[in-house]
């Protein structure tokens, strides 16, 4: 999780992510982020988001982006 | 229960200041014809009528200019009326003859043939002007589908406001004088008076003609009028009043004479035919468009003792109600008379 | 049919109480057949067209779900009898054949959009090169194709995706496509949004009737008393490129801001009042977008649903794609800072490059484009600049002046990408941009220039008067619904609120004889 945090913390030093929980639906993560953030998920998790997951249900919170990551993780395997 | 009753209450309330208002807005707008474009007011006038008429004369603005119906009482006895506006249409002519055959029924109807050139309606405005007067009813409703021009809807000859609201922009004194009101009686049973003199300085020199004859369309409008004079035992007699501008066209004067021959009417081309003595000199009061009252009073003359003689119209004079009726309408008529003498 | 023709009216009036009366089972099948009535009344090319994408969708989409199908039963059954790497290959076959079935059905329903909105535009310049006759120009824009295939490819992608199964039943989807209120401008609708919505019966209530109406009756009013009116002088200002120059210009981009909100979001609040008619939510297309304080912003807030669909259906996958990620990982060398922004670069670009072409086949629309995505990317950079610059003046940042010096920047700069949608070249467009600051001739702004426009100074005083009260609903609607607010005083209230706005419709309006019936701008895309 502390990975994940820290690319967060990289694109918007000024929100909490522990916390906030509509991080897509108030546009506080707008398109550039997402894909700013799929592509340094792949460098540092070394997993491809797909665009199917691409949904407020994944990336409205930094607890349901880390589940996502999790479980494309254990497909891989 | 309680709050029902004031919301059903409140909103009917609602709904009849809205259509309170848009009715007063409606007549706001629209135009009044009240001191230029007066021929709009024509047709709706007929409706102030007091006594019938033996004599109905449909047709265009050389109806309405040409022919006083107060001198051939004065002269003959024999009442009449005229049922014309500005570039009147024959379809047009047909449907005010079908609406007044709902109230009265004349012993002669005269029409005159020169807008039976167009067979296509010509102007939105002048649309408004003879369909605007018409009381409703099916002839109106006819009246008006054969009438719109392209963009023109319906709709808007039944809610006026939806073809006047823009006026809002222009509105006049007029328009607040005559708000809920209808000016004054401007015509003499549907004759309108000018009394200059404007003398018709040249022959008008006429275009060639596309095609030498009449439309078709309008040749049939006037075949339904032929018969629907017949079913209603009218005498139809067809006229070209004497004004020499616009050009009526021998061509159009033939087909005429052939439609009139083919049904036995009587057709009198008073250009050809000026037994009444029109003088273009002093007769008309817009160089040979229209007669000035002189010309329409020299014209009646002449015209009444032909109708008189040829389909025995009876000499109304006398008459109380006639005697009353026609009295008033001297009286204003010769005081506009002096007026502009 | 218009959203202001008598023909709408009169249709809207006989659908709604067959739509109530019948059972309420078969409301939706009232609606598949007016709209098959609407659909017809527009042309009968423009049906078959539709027929066309109906059946090729409805036939993909149950192919892909028959695949999926196949694909689970036949890896069970492989579990026992094969190897791991085997059974990856069987579903990696089962894959490609999805993905051919996809392209295919794109191809021909993508294909029928691009040939009717380039067909004339190509028949044009073959026959400028060739001196052929030019030949297409009779393939007419058919009504709201750019918006039921975006609505369609969306439905097949999902399906494709199994964020949704395929529909069943191609009458479903057939009013899915066909929807009417959706056909004059959109929005660009998701299938699951609204199949809930159009299969469920729906029974009459007087609150959404009423809701409704007032959102339809501020929909005719905003297009009919501000938009029609201000377009007027719009066209006559885009029509001479070479007189109305410099400070016109300017007014020119003003009154076309005012001009497009009014007629968009007009024509949108009248689809969505006729969605509560029926007890069908259409999603909002718009927030208050000349509230925006950047590009980015205002395009999330303006055609929202266009944004989502190029956003779900082509950034993201475009941007996350094999090849673009390879790209990106070859590019590492070059610093990561190079390396993390090509994507990101090409899918913006590449996205509003498309978004340009689906607004319009004349080339300025491209370059509409590619300026939106460009401008949006360098703000995008300038963030940290940006972010100096607050932490360096918090108080002026944080000031209510400097939140509407922003939002009047972004209507200018937005305003000012729009010429290119005023003007038939790329050419006049930056031209008469160019002359806003060469050319000094406010006296002509101020003094009778716009008296020559084709609108009295009444009309101006009207549409005025009009920008005021969106410009106070707009502000009232930052603390809630406004028209909630209205409704929630009762019945009456609502009732007077919408016999006003027709009135005023009535009375300001511009329609009837001597006023063209205007047509929505955004018809015909």
């Amino acid at each position: 999780m502390e990975p994940l945090l820290e690319i967060l913390h990289d694109l918007h030093p000024d929100t909490d992510f522990t916390r906030e929980t509509r991080l897509l639906d108030d546009g506080i993560l707008v398109s550039f982020d997402i894909v700013m953030l799929v592509t340094r998920i792949e460098e540092e998790y070394g997993v491809l988001i797909p665009a199917k997951a691409i949904t407020p249900e994944h990336f409205n919170s930094a607890t349901a982006l880390y589940a996502l990551i999790r479980t494309l993780l254990e497909q891989d395997d | 229960m309680k709050r029902t009753v004031r919301t059903i209450i409140g909103i009917t309330l609602a709904l009849a200041v809205f259509f309170g208002a848009l009715y007063a807005l409606t007549r706001l707008v629209a135009p009044k014809y009240a001191e230029t474009a007066v021929e709009g007011r024509l047709v709706r006038e007929y409706y102030d009528e007091q006594t019938p008429h033996d004599v109905l004369l449909l047709g265009d603005c050389e109806v309405f200019s040409n022919f006083s119906p107060v001198t051939l009482y004065r002269e003959y006895g024999v009442t009449s009326c005229i049922r014309g506006s500005a570039q009147q249409l024959v379809w047009q002519s047909y449907y005010l003859l079908e609406d007044t055959l709902k109230t009265e029924t004349p012993k002669v109807v005269v029409y005159n043939v020169l807008a039976l050139k167009y067979a296509k309606p010509q102007s939105e405005a002048y649309n408004r002007m003879t369909l605007d007067g018409m009381r409703w009813g099916k002839a109106k409703i006819g009246a008006i589908q054969a009438s719109m021009t392209d963009g023109e809807d319906f709709l808007s000859y039944v809610f006026p406001l939806l073809r006047f609201h823009d006026r809002w922009t222009e509105l006049t004194k007029e328009d607040f004088r005559y708000w809920f009101k209808n000016a004054g009686p401007v015509s003499y049973k549907g004759y309108l008076m000018r009394t200059e003199v404007r003398p018709a300085t040249e022959t008008p020199i006429p275009k060639p003609l596309e095609d030498p004859h009449l439309p078709e369309t309008s040749m049939a409008w006037l075949r339904k009028m032929a018969k629907l004079c017949e079913q209603n035992g009218i005498e139809l007699v067809l006229i070209k009043s004497p004004s020499i501008e616009p050009y009526w066209y021998p061509e159009w004067d033939a087909d005429v004479r052939a439609f009139a021959d083919a049904h036995g009417l009587r057709y009198e081309n008073m250009i050809e035919n000026n037994a009444a003595g029109i003088d273009m000199q002093t007769d008309t009061c817009d160089m040979g468009q229209h007669l000035n009252v002189t010309g329409a009073e020299k014209l009646s003359r002449w015209f009444g003792k032909e109708l008189q003689d040829a389909y025995g119209l009876k000499d109304h004079r006398g008459e109380a109600a006639f005697d009353a009726d026609y009295g008033a309408l001297t009286a204003r008529y010769e005081a506009e008379k002096q007026e502009g003498n | 049919m218009q959203f202001t023709s008598w023909a709408f009216l009169l249709f809207l009036a006989v659908l709604l109480p067959v739509y109530y009366l019948v059972p309420k089972r078969m409301q939706w099948i009232v609606l598949l057949l007016f709209d098959a009535l609407f659909v017809c009344a527009a042309g009968t090319l423009g049906a078959v067209f539709m027929l066309v994408t109906i059946g090729t969708v409805y036939g993909a989409a149950r192919w892909i779900d028959a695949l999926f199908f196949r694909q689970r039963s036949r890896i069970a059954a492989m579990k026992q009898t094969h190897t791991k790497e085997e059974r990856k290959r069987e579903r990696l076959r089962f894959e490609a054949k999805r993905r051919r079935v996809l392209i295919g059905c794109l191809v021909v329903n993508v294909g029928i959009l691009f040939a009717l909105k380039y067909g004339a535009a190509i028949g044009r310049l073959s026959a400028t090169l060739f001196h052929t006759r030019a030949f297409g120009s009779e393939l007419m824009l058919t009504m709201g194709i750019s918006f039921y295939t975006f609505s369609t490819v969306g439905y097949l992608i999902d399906v494709y995706r199994e964020t949704i199964p395929a529909e069943k039943n191609p009458f479903r989807l057939a009013l899915f496509v066909s929807f009417f209120p959706l056909l004059v401008q959109g929005p660009i609708c998701r299938f699951l949004d609204l199949k809930n919505d159009l299969f469920t019966p729906h029974a009459f209530s007087d609150e959404r009737f009423l809701k409704g109406s007032l959102r339809i009756a501020w929909g005719y009013w905003k297009k009919l008393i501000v938009a029609d009116r201000l377009l007027v002088a719009v066209k006559a200002l885009c029509a001479r490129p070479d007189v109305y120059r410099g400070g016109v210009v300017l007014l020119e981009m003003l009154l076309y801001a005012a001009c497009l909100y009014a007629d968009f979001t007009g024509g949108i609040d009248i689809t969505i009042g006729i969605g509560e008619w029926l007890g069908i939510g259409i999603p909002e297309n718009f927030r208050r977008p000349y509230f925006s304080k950047g590009i980015a912003e205002y395009w999330r807030r303006w055609h929202i649903t266009l944004g989502e669909w190029f956003r779900t259906y082509v950034y993201y996958p475009l941007s996350v794609s094999k090849p673009m990620r390879a790209l990106s990982t070859k590019l590492r060398r070059l610093g990561t800072g190079v390396s993390r922004r090509v994507p990101v670069y090409l899918a913006t670009m590449l996205v509003w490059a498309l978004t340009g072409a689906w607004h319009g086949s004349n080339p300025t629309f491209l370059v509409w484009g590619l300026l939106n995505g460009a401008v949006i990317l360098l703000s995008e950079e300038c963030k940290p600049l940006y972010a100096r610059f607050h932490r360096r003046f918090p108080r002026l940042t944080k000031s209510a002046f400097y939140r509407g010096f922003t939002v009047i920047r972004t209507v200018l700069l937005l305003s000012s990408l729009r010429l290119l949608d005023c003007y038939s070249t790329v050419g006049d467009a930056f031209s008469a941009f160019g002359s806003m600051f060469t050319t000094w001739n406010w006296n002509l702004v101020l003094f009778g220039g716009i008296q020559s426009l084709g609108l009295k100074w009444t009309d101006y005083l009207v549409a005025g008067a009009g920008v005021l009260l969106m410009f106070a609903v707009s502000m009232l609607q930052r603390k809630g619904p406004v028209r909630e607010r209205i409704l929630r005083r009762g019945p009456v209230i609502g009732v007077c609120a919408i016999l006003l706005l027709v009135g005023t419709v009535l009375v300001f309006g511009r329609y009837g004889f001597g006023f063209d019936a205007g047509q929505f701008i955004y018809n015909r895309f």
